[in-house]
């Protein structure tokens, strides 16, 4: 237990004025404005924004400077921050059918309608240190094609055409909101999106990799992963009409899994979903894995009793704030606390060495 | 009066505009207009969340996504006229422009507000959309499948 301790306050502002300088870093390298981190650091602040759960990439960018670079304490800057903002209301869904797409492939189907576009890839790089950055240059601008004036249509919609994959079925329910009230278990599917949408990166990858490994496989190919940018629409109650109040980027990521049927399901292909905030994609394509393996129960699949089919494992341990929260507290003086497990251990000893010593007179 | 008055399309379009448009950009095409009428404010800028929403698969039930911030106000011309900004970030600046547009847009000055400020914000972001477009159009490949010998 963490016990208030008293004291300390001089050496406490001290150590924030140090973490100043030493967050400036040497003064003869220019400072770093927020607006550079916002363009050339934008997948750190993708990053930010999606586990942060706050969509405002100055603020992200703002986070990762006041951080010195640790994402995970950018993080908590917005949670911290997030809490402070009035909720105005909530958007219509997104229609990520209608996204303006930087980038769209499918594993599954190469003469996709709409095509296969690459988009703004490190697939295909050759992962080699590129030497050029370290100098200061121009950049080529880059190639433009001729664009088609026309909306990608989903890929499982052709699936879907020959009732080959499970139906998703749209409703207009309002979801629960873990940031609202505490997560309840069992979990629906809208509840575990969201936690695992703001999930960390790194967990929600370690459990999708899981699954590819055999800890409750569910065979995943990528249906289609989608990057660009959505309209954001609400209704305005005071006006009695809707208006698109932004736009944000997204990545989408559906997963086809190979589904052999069970006892209540048809063979067919069912469906994983990753939704993040910002280019993302490494996190859409974990999330849409877990959110399949955490599927085993509606349809009608076994529990292995892997990892990533509990539900309650996975959702209360995907979020980075809480986890760092609860880990670095023990950082902090237990100074009480550890003043009687001394006295325990004390007493105990004593008490086994005077058995020792009584032993060895015997 | 203007048909524009009464027409909720046109109006959901132009709000839709001035909410997605650059600050710098809308700051920039107001300085250059002259007269900008005094107003009262009936909600002062306020920033706030918008609990942004997806679908399950994409078309499915409903889930929360995570927030945006958002800042909007409202305000009244003298003539009596009421304008709401709705937009994007945390610019105060942005969000009171909006609604001044807004309000005019429903004046006889929209005719000049469409030509001095909508249009231009309307092309940039074409423009914007265009120019993304045809950098992913280069980017379109052709897998070709290697055929394995089976048949």
């Amino acid at each position: 237990m963490y016990v208030a301790v008293k004291g300390g306050e001089r050496a406490i502002d001290n150590a924030h004025d140090w973490l100043a300088e030493e967050r400036r870093g040497d003064t003869s390298i220019a400072e770093l404005s927020i607006a550079q981190i916002r363009e050339q650091l934008s997948l750190a602040v993708n990053r930010v924004m999606a586990e942060g759960s706050l969509y405002d990439p100055d603020l992200a960018a703002l986070a990762i400077k006041q951080s010195r670079g640790d994402l995970i304490e950018a993080i908590f800057l917005i949670r911290a921050y997030r809490t402070t903002l009035p909720r105005i209301g909530h958007s219509t869904p997104v229609d990520t059918g209608a996204m303006a797409c930087d980038r769209r492939i499918s594993a599954t189907f190469k003469d996709a309608p709409g095509g296969q576009v690459l988009g703004p890839t490190f697939d295909y790089t050759h992962r080699l240190l590129d030497f050029k950055l370290a100098a200061e240059g121009e950049v080529p601008e880059a190639a433009t094609g001729e664009a088609q004036e026309r909306d990608m249509p989903r890929i499982t919609d052709f699936l879907n055409r020959e009732g080959l994959i499970q139906d998703e079925v749209r409703s207009d329910e309002t979801p629960p909101d873990m940031t609202r009230q505490p997560m309840d278990y069992p979990a629906n599917r809208a509840l575990r999106l969201q936690a695992l949408t703001r999930g960390d990166e790194g967990f929600v990858l370690g459990m999708a990799y899981s699954t590819q490994r055999g800890y409750g496989r569910n065979h995943p190919f990528v249906g289609e992963l989608r990057i660009g940018t959505v309209a954001v629409e609400m209704d305005i109650p005071e006006l009695g009409f809707a208006i698109d109040i932004g736009e944000i980027t997204l990545t989408e990521c559906e997963t086809v899994n190979q589904f052999m049927g069970s006892k209540t399901e048809p063979p067919q292909f069912t469906r994983g979903y990753g939704l993040t905030f910002g280019q993302t994609e490494r996190k859409a394509i974990s999330m849409a894995l877990v959110d399949r393996a955490l599927r085993w129960k509606e349809l009608g699949e076994d529990n292995e009793g892997a990892p990533a089919q509990d539900e309650e494992f996975v959702l209360s341990h995907a979020d980075n704030i809480q986890a760092t929260g609860f880990l670095e507290h023990i950082k902090l003086p237990h100074y009480v606390d550890f003043q009687s497990e001394l006295e325990l251990i004390r007493k105990v000893r004593a008490e086994a060495m005077a058995h020792q010593h009584k032993e060895a007179a015997e | 009066m203007t048909p524009e008055q009464t027409n909720t399309p046109a109006r959901q379009r132009w709000m839709s505009t001035l909410a997605k448009a650059a600050p710098a950009q809308l700051h920039a095409l107001c300085d250059g207009l002259d007269e900008w009428p005094a107003h009262t404010w009936l909600r002062p800028p306020e920033v706030g969340g918008v609990m942004v929403r997806g679908r399950a698969g994409g078309t499915g039930a409903p889930f929360n996504l995570g927030e945006m911030t958002v800042t909007r106000c409202a305000l009244r011309l003298p003539c009596g006229t009421v304008g709401h900004g709705y937009v994007q970030g945390r610019d105060k600046a942005h969000a009171e422009r909006a609604a001044l547009i807004d309000a005019l847009m429903q004046t006889d000055r929209a005719g000049a507000i469409r030509a001095a400020i909508l249009t231009p914000l309307e092309e940039a972001a074409q423009t914007a959309r265009a120019t993304r477009a045809a950098k992913a159009a280069a980017t379109k490949v052709d897998f070709f499948t290697m055929v394995r010998g089976e048949d």
